[in-house]
């Protein structure tokens, strides 16, 4: 393997805490979703120095959703996700180095330079990727729950997409699929207002997406996806669900991206008030560091202490992705068949 | 120690821009995220957000400013504590970003590339025979994988209870149960997304199509999932799969329902693609198929699915993927052919041989990875080439194949390569213009003496 891997976040390895939240899990979601925001932050930086090349789609705004969700999977549970990727693999534990070297197109990154932002992925983190065709990692990610459940394992699979994806035709067919083969998949819907430029008003017929699932008898709810304990509360009661065996769960959680779609989005379809409100009402890092400050007692150094920790992991993480050697010009020619 | 903001690319082609405003002043602090100012494009006005935290120590491009160059320090950000005084005189302007130099375009493929892959030969069958159909043969081949690997299973429109539109996977749901033999609705960009997802896992679908023409609904998964996730993952994430089903025309069916898909598929690197003929070939290579660890595209074709060959009796019996076969010894010309084209072709060479000219038939089994070496051996024999393809003409297998010929051979040739193929249009419903529109064994003879001038 090219990169190192650390084990499972702490949020992850605390997911069987009985209700409620200890302060430790609550430390560690904020610390899960300040490596997102800072890491993300750190992308932006290094495709503003030409470093990071075509598309980058920063999840900036959305840590929350992840955050809260494989906060209460387990061992062996997988994702799969579409291009807006980085939070989910830092989350499933991949290493900050290697996904930030795979976006500077370096020979250490996760694909070895040859998928970039949008296509990465870690068999060992039972991380799927990374796809760049809108709503095609939904039947895949069905797939991987029809696996799990041929294998006879309890494993989940967790199936993360856009609202501007649950218009395509083959979320639908892998709804009714899941549905009528019992499948153990849990699709989270991260509704975060926009598809590119255009609002769910002006994509969907009906603005409440996780309906769209009821009529496979598939159960679902909406989230606040801005708040990673009302995140976890409910994924922590779909993972139960879905791994006892009683087949599909949906979860729309109402989320926001800060940033343009992908970098070079000058956000015309919205207005700055509108960013900015979400930014300073509902932003799901300031959220949890004020309950850990005000009601929760943690003292801010404690917090400095792990502001500093981070910011130095992805220091580390932009220096190795910078520092690392190009793939060899030989890689142009490898992984396109596997020896027979 | 203070940080230099840089003026950043805010698009992948951006290279300068204009500072139009200022929107944080000196003293401010500023904490990453925060927007500091707005930068003009010749597309559109950005946000340009800060990613450090600290006080602004100083402004070095004033707002205003125009050809502002990508990576040229624009304002200074003081870290705890230091006064605005302090803040060192910036350095000469930086280097170019370190742009990353593309990798050479590749004049010429590697040798290890370019070379056809080595098999193993296919061992030489001198034990008993059985009489099958290719139907048959098709059906034993699954059952046999089937019984040999738990991860193998198939699934597909009507594939269990009805045994297969086809009734290609005739008992196997008996056999096997419904755990493994997989009846799912019609579906095909899902259950194919599907598939290709339990693939990755390491399982071994066998995904029927009812017919190739559906498969078009699906290509998506077939081409942008299975075939490019391994290269994109850096060879993590195989996908061990084949998609089978009937390919080509049927009979009156008309034109959504026949079409040759062998040059779509065969354009893509990351599949294989396998167009077996005879009974035999099916059986072998479809094991070859099922054990192979990439995706396999195995076209089979409705109008064969009836025919009886010898298969050799044995579970064992594989045909490696890649590799074509001499189907007869000819000297004077060469027809190259797969599929139900390999009937024609042989009754063409019958024909021809009344007439007087001695023709080699080589059955190509497998498109992709093209057997060159043996398609070459026999053009530098005979000298003249023939190809045969139900599909379209138009960048088609057959144009492939006189391009291979002309590069690698053209010395030898003794008369420009002759493609026989489908004519250009939809195909029609009409008997007559059915038969207009397919090609013949009348169209191979009259390209087989052509290439000869007789
Ligand atoms: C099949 C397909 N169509 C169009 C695109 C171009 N595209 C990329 S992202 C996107 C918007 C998707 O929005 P959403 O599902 O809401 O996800 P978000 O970007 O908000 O995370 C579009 C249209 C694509 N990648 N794939
Ligand atoms: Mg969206």
């Amino acid at each position: 393997m090219v990169v190192k891997r650390k084990p499972k976040t702490a949020a992850a390895a605390a997911s069987a805490a009985p209700e409620p939240i200890s302060n430790d899990q609550e430390i560690a979601f904020y610390r899960d979703m300040l490596l997102i925001r800072r890491f993300e932050e750190k992308a932006g930086q290094l495709y503003g120095m030409g470093l990071i090349g075509g598309f980058c789609h920063l999840y900036i705004g959305q840590e929350a959703v992840v955050v809260g969700m494989q906060s209460a999977a387990g061992k062996g549970d997988s994702v799969i996700t579409s291009y807006r990727d980085h939070g989910h693999m830092l989350v499933c534990g991949m290493d900050p180095k290697g996904v930030m070297a795979e976006l500077t197109g370096r020979a250490t990154g996760y694909s070895r330079g040859k998928g970039g932002s949008m296509h990465m992925f870690s068999r060992e983190a039972n991380f799927y990727g990374g796809h760049g065709i809108v709503g095609a990692q939904v039947p895949l990610g069905t797939g991987i729950a029809f696996a799990n459940k041929y294998r006879g394992t309890d494993r989940v699979s967790l199936v993360y997409l856009g609202d501007g994806a649950v218009n395509q035709g083959q979320v639908y067919e892998s709804f009714n699929m899941a549905a009528l083969w019992k499948l153990p998949v849990i699709y989270v819907i991260e509704n975060n207002k926009y598809g590119m430029g255009t609002s769910v008003e002006r994509a969907s017929a009906s603005h409440d997406l996780y309906v769209r699932a009821a009529p496979y008898g598939i159960p679902g709810c909406q989230v606040d996806g801005m708040d990673v304990l009302a995140v976890h509360k409910v994924a922590r009661e779909a993972i139960a669900h879905v791994r006892s065996g009683a087949g599909p769960y949906v979860i729309e959680a109402q989320t926001y991206r800060y940033r343009g779609h992908s970098m070079s989005d000058p956000a015309k379809y919205r207005t700055k008030e509108e960013v900015a409100q979400m930014r300073q009402e509902h932003d799901p890092i300031d959220l949890v560091r004020r309950r850990l400050i005000e009601t929760l007692e943690v003292t801010e150094d404690v917090l400095k202490q792990i502001d500093r920790e981070i910011k130095e992991i992805v220091t580390e993480a932009a220096e190795f992705a910078q520092s690392s050697p190009e793939p060899d010009p030989a890689e142009l020619w490898t992984d396109v068949l596997i020896e027979a | 120690m203070s940080i230099e903001i840089l003026m950043p690319a805010l698009s992948p082609t951006m290279t300068e821009g204009k500072i139009s405003k200022w929107l944080k002043a000196v003293g401010d602090t500023i904490k990453s995220g925060d927007v500091i100012a707005e930068i003009e494009t010749d597309k559109a006005t950005m946000e340009v957000e800060a990613v450090d935290e600290g006080v602004l120590g100083s402004i070095l491009v004033p707002e205003g400013t125009e050809n502002v160059a990508v990576n040229a320090p624009i304002a200074v950000l003081l870290q705890d504590g230091e006064a605005a005084g302090t803040a060192p005189t910036h350095h000469a302007a930086p280097a170019a970003a370190p742009v990353p130099t593309p990798a050479a375009t590749p004049a010429s493929a590697p040798a290890a590339a370019a070379a056809v892959p080595v098999v193993e030969a296919e061992p030489e069958w001198t034990g008993p025979m059985l009489k099958q159909t290719v139907r048959e043969a098709l059906r034993d081949a699954m059952a046999e994988e089937m019984r040999r690997d738990d991860n193998v299973y198939l699934q597909g429109e009507e594939v269990a209870q009805y045994n297969g539109a086809y009734k290609i996977s005739q008992g196997l749901l008996d056999e096997f149960g419904d755990r493994r033999v997989i009846d799912t609705p019609i579906t095909e960009i899902g259950f194919t997304g599907l598939a290709v997802g339990a693939a990755f896992t390491g399982l071994r679908p066998i995904v029927e199509f009812m017919t190739f023409n559906f498969a078009m609904q699906a290509i998506d998964h077939i081409i942008n999932s299975a075939a490019k996730t391994l290269y994109m993952s850096g060879g993590q994430l195989g996908c061990p799969i084949v998609f089978r089903g009937p390919n080509g025309v049927a009979s009156r069916v008309g034109a959504q329902h026949s079409q040759c898909y062998a040059s779509w598929y065969a354009h893509c690197p990351g599949l294989k693609v396998v167009a077996p003929y005879f009974a035999s070939d099916a059986k072998g290579l479809l094991k070859a198929s099922i054990r192979d660890p990439n995706p396999v595209i195995f076209l089979e074709h409705e109008l064969v699915y009836g025919q009886t060959h010898d298969v050799p009796d044995n579970p064992d019996w594989i045909v490696p993927i890649g590799k074509a076969r001499v189907a007869r010894v000819g000297s004077q010309v060469t027809l190259i052919a797969f599929s139900r084209g390999v009937q024609f072709a042989l009754e063409a060479a019958e024909a021809l041989a009344g007439e007087g000219i001695s023709a080699e038939v080589i059955d190509l089994r497998t498109i992709r990875p093209l057997d060159v070496e043996t398609i070459l051996t026999s053009v530098r024999k005979t000298n003249r080439a023939v190809t045969i393809e139900e599909g379209w003409a138009f960048a088609g297998i057959g144009a492939e194949i006189a391009a291979t010929v002309m590069e690698k051979a053209f010395d030898w040739l003794d008369a420009p390569v002759i493609r026989v193929a489908g004519a250009d249009v939809p195909l029609p419903y009409a008997a007559n213009l059915e038969a207009l529109a397919l090609p013949h064994v009348a169209d191979i003879v009259a390209a087989a003496k052509t290439v000869c001038y007789r």
